[in-house]
């Protein structure tokens, strides 16, 4: 008992008062472990480690006379009666990090803040932390297999992108698609905007603290990925949309399975509707909240339910269309305001108009091929490779070597559920192309976050963010 | 639990088991979504295949409040280092699942931007197949640790501080 | 974008042909034939795909770019859409680096292209102009190293900061490491 340093009340001293100081500066342990956490105490002497702690290059903040997004951020002021200008004093500034690993930030995007009191002033986004070198990649792969590339990059919609890789490629090549893939890969595709627009509202939802319509917007989802499944064999990442036409035939049945769709969703929107158009706690923390103007919008190449939210009368399935959507009929809905609410209200139209499609797509759907008969791309079909050894071959090369694309550079853009997602091709005659660059339209939403954050609060931040529906593997490639 | 005794409110077992079986039936995973195979823990989270059949419900964002690391996605040369701090800020006992193919072995993407699996970096208990892996595979790789933990020893823990 | 808002391309290009000189590649869109008069070093060319509206590109050279895509702007095309650069490896000028913009108003999406030399990859930013196109210039910098001048902030953006080498280029390996296959080899 007494030689132990007990104090009479039976509590065991301050370890740290006479440790002596060890040779690897109190932070490591011989084995060069970690053993314990520097504290740094306010109002004491800085410390290096405090001083630099942002000090990492790229990751950093710029000086902010140099900042060049502080001048167009400038347009964009809310009128929030508790945000007295002249109250903050300049040096109350502090720099805080959200993410990478943040769960309101979608993935890993980070953002380092400069706040003012609970007030953002500056925002610098920083991305790359979901890098995959899918471009890079992309060269390595031939035409054929480039889909199982690109369905990865944007994961909540992977079949647009197949749809963007596959016309890209069809450009250069120079094949027409039969009626009937066209209208699969219409269906496949507004069916995909609808799933990935229920993620956003379960997302959304949690991230604003509804957070029911978490369980609500994947419950819902599970019908339309019960159908992917069905049709491509599987959830997510189908490479279903390829070069040519689609991979398979739509299965036996498909029509009711389709019609299950409309029931469960149109259903759900309604619910999703009833508990939040009038709900005051949703509407105070989304009207007026993260603002982007139209001209901002054009400046960061911000398109999609985003600019269709700020009044910018702009889809491209309207504009350019493709793969044959110019013969159903359906509306774009337009926001007034460019605030969060408006994207809401935008992405839940566009849900309903998207069924709207797809409705007209199974009552028109059309017969025949669902690929393209051009040998070039299209392997013989099953029967000829029993007969005949020339089809073999054929069958055997196309999937080994390949099919080669012409010289050329082609741009294609297709209207994804974040917006305008295109794809640059150089085609150098291989069967591999030569460089594949992706525009992504999570890329230029993100870089459009400064505007839309600049003078907001802390939690407006996490709205915002939400509602632009950022997807980090879109970003980041 | 074994060892029952005439006296029915009564019941002998090891502490081991007990404490094993406590640490099984709570798990509370780190939200640590990286890509795709988030979208598949969420789905996993929610109404149709409901994780809290297993105690799991609990996603934190702390890493300090996580027993369970569920490492969701592919991880690039940048995210590296986080992902190891995170795992470090876990309290002991802590384990980690990799959840399909990009985690556990780079997948498809044999390149300069990607870890060629997470085991490079901490250390994994269950590696779940898939690109993504469904929720079914999921919770079979869960199911796969929670056996795991029960035949392990308690005071097993990694890199132990002493 | 309603049916009527949509320019009729067939009336313009029927229009500009008879306008068009016929030294032009393109004739076809009244706002590249003013463009291709005030900058006649550009030279254009046009792909038109089977399906989707005619691409047309301005091929520029640096020197000329700034004033060119101000003067893009000026004539409608409002909305940045992509900047990226191209590794041609055996090629003088090595890089390209391609711009496209997009022009709601007349739906119309040019593209515009840069020769950037191997030993010398520097490009003037067109930051100034286009706000936007700050994140895609880092991105260009830090996959192909390809410099812009005037861009406040080349930094790395997706790369690790303290990453050595430009990714993206067609001499930079794509850096996989061998796979063992089970019973590739014996274990002793």
């Amino acid at each position: 008992m007494s030689d132990t340093t007990r104090t009479p009340e039976g509590e065991t001293p301050a370890p740290a008062a006479d440790r002596p100081a060890d040779e690897t500066n109190g932070r490591l342990d011989a084995d060069g472990r970690r053993r314990e956490h520097e504290i740094w105490v306010a109002g004491t002497e800085e410390p290096d480690w405090i001083t630099n702690a942002t000090d990492e290059g790229a990751q950093e903040m710029l000086p902010r006379d140099l900042d060049p997004a502080v001048s167009v951020q400038r347009g964009v002021t809310v009128t929030d009666d508790y945000l007295e200008e002249e109250m903050i004093v300049d040096d109350e500034r502090q720099i805080i990090n959200m993410g990478p690993q943040h769960p309101a930030t979608h993935g890993v995007l980070r953002l380092h803040m400069e706040l003012e009191g609970e007030t953002v002033r500056r925002v610098k986004p920083i991305i790359g932390y979901l890098h995959t070198g899918m471009e890079k990649t992309a060269e390595t792969l031939p035409y054929m297999s480039g889909g199982t590339n690109v369905t990865r990059m944007d994961y909540l919609s992977p079949l647009n992108n197949e749809l963007c890789y596959a016309l890209v490629v069809e450009q250069l090549l120079g094949v027409e698609i039969p009626s009937r893939g066209q209208a699969i890969r219409v269906l496949m595709t507004e069916l995909n905007r609808v799933s990935s627009h229920l993620i956003w509202l379960a997302t959304f939802g949690m991230d604003i603290g509804a957070l029911s319509m978490m369980i609500y917007g994947f419950r819902e989802r599970e019908a339309i990925l019960a159908f992917f499944e069905k049709v491509t064999g599987l959830r997510m990442n189908h490479n279903y949309i390829r070069p040519g036409g689609v991979a398979a035939d739509l299965p036996d049945g498909w029509e009711d399975d389709v019609e299950g769709i409309f029931d469960v969703v149109r259903a759900g929107l309604d619910d999703y509707q009833d508990l939040l158009n009038g709900n005051p706690i949703f509407l105070d923390r989304t009207q007026g909240v993260g603002v982007i103007t139209p001209k901002e919008a054009h400046q960061y190449g911000v398109t999609g339910p985003i600019a269709r939210a700020a009044g910018i009368n702009f889809d491209l399935r309207k504009v350019f269309p493709y793969s044959g959507i110019e013969q159903y009929d359906f509306d774009v809905p337009l926001g007034k305001h460019g605030d969060v609410f408006d994207r809401y209200l935008v992405r839940t139209e566009e849900i309903r108009q998207s069924l709207r499609i797809v409705e007209q797509v199974l009552e028109t759907m059309p017969g025949g091929d669902y690929r393209t008969d051009d040998r070039k791309v299209t392997p013989p079909p099953r029967k000829r490779i029993d007969e005949s050894m020339e089809a073999l071959i054929h069958h055997f090369k196309l999937f080994t070597e390949g099919f080669k694309v012409p010289v050329g550079e082609a741009y294609q853009a297709v209207e994804s559920p974040r917006g305008e997602l295109g794809m640059y091709l150089v085609s150098k005659g291989a069967a591999k192309p030569w460089r594949l660059h992706v525009r992504t339209p999570s890329f230029a939403t993100v870089q459009s976050l400064p505007v839309m954050m600049t003078d907001l609060i802390v939690a407006d931040v996490i709205a915002t963010l939400a509602s632009l529906d950022p997807v980090l593997g879109d970003v980041d490639r | 639990m074994a060892g029952e005794t005439s006296n029915p409110n009564f019941l002998l077992t090891t502490l081991e088991k007990g404490v094993n079986w406590t640490r099984t039936r709570s798990m509370w995973p780190a939200t640590f979504g990286l890509a795709c195979c988030a979208i598949e823990m969420m789905a996993t989270g929610t109404a149709h295949y409901d994780i809290s059949r297993f105690g799991m419900e609990v996603f934190r964002a702390s890493p300090r409040q996580a027993d369970l690391m569920i490492v969701a996605g592919r991880v690039s040369q940048k995210m590296a280092p986080v992902l190891r701090q995170v795992y470090d800020q876990m309290a002991e006992p802590k384990w980690v699942i990799s959840m399909g193919a990009c985690a556990s072995t780079g997948g498809m993407f044999n390149n300069y931007a990607l870890v060629q699996g997470v085991d490079e970096i901490v250390p994994v208990d269950v590696y779940v197949p898939g690109c993504p892996p469904g929720p079914q595979s999921l919770l079979h790789g869960i199911l796969t640790l929670q056996d795991k933990i029960m035949s392990g020893e308690i005071t097993r823990a990694r890199g132990l501080i002493v | 974008m309603s049916d009527e808002s949509i320019p009729q391309d067939e009336s313009l290009e029927a229009q500009a042909a008879v306008e068009a000189s016929p030294a032009l590649e393109l004739p076809g869109d009244p706002i590249l034939v003013e463009l291709a008069a005030a900058f006649p070093s550009v030279s254009f060319t046009s792909f038109e795909p089977l399906s989707g509206p005619r691409q047309d590109t301005a091929i520029v050279d640096r020197d000329e770019l700034l004033a060119f895509v101000q003067a893009v702007k000026d004539a409608g095309f409002e909305t940045f859409i992509d900047l990226c650069a191209v590794d041609h490896l055996n090629r003088e000028p090595r890089y390209d680096v391609v711009t496209i913009l997009l022009s709601m108003e007349h739906a119309k999406r040019l593209i515009i292209r840069v020769g950037v030399p191997g030993e010398d990859p520097t490009i003037p930013s067109i930051t100034s102009i286009y706000a936007g196109a700050n994140f895609y210039e880092r991105e260009a910098w830090d996959l192909f190293g390809v410099i812009f001048e005037g861009h406040t902030d080349l930094t790395r953006i997706l790369l690790p900061d303290e990453w050595s080498g430009h990714p993206l280029r067609k001499n930079y390996s794509v850096g996989s490491v061998p796979v063992q296959f089970k019973g590739s080899f014996k274990s002793s």
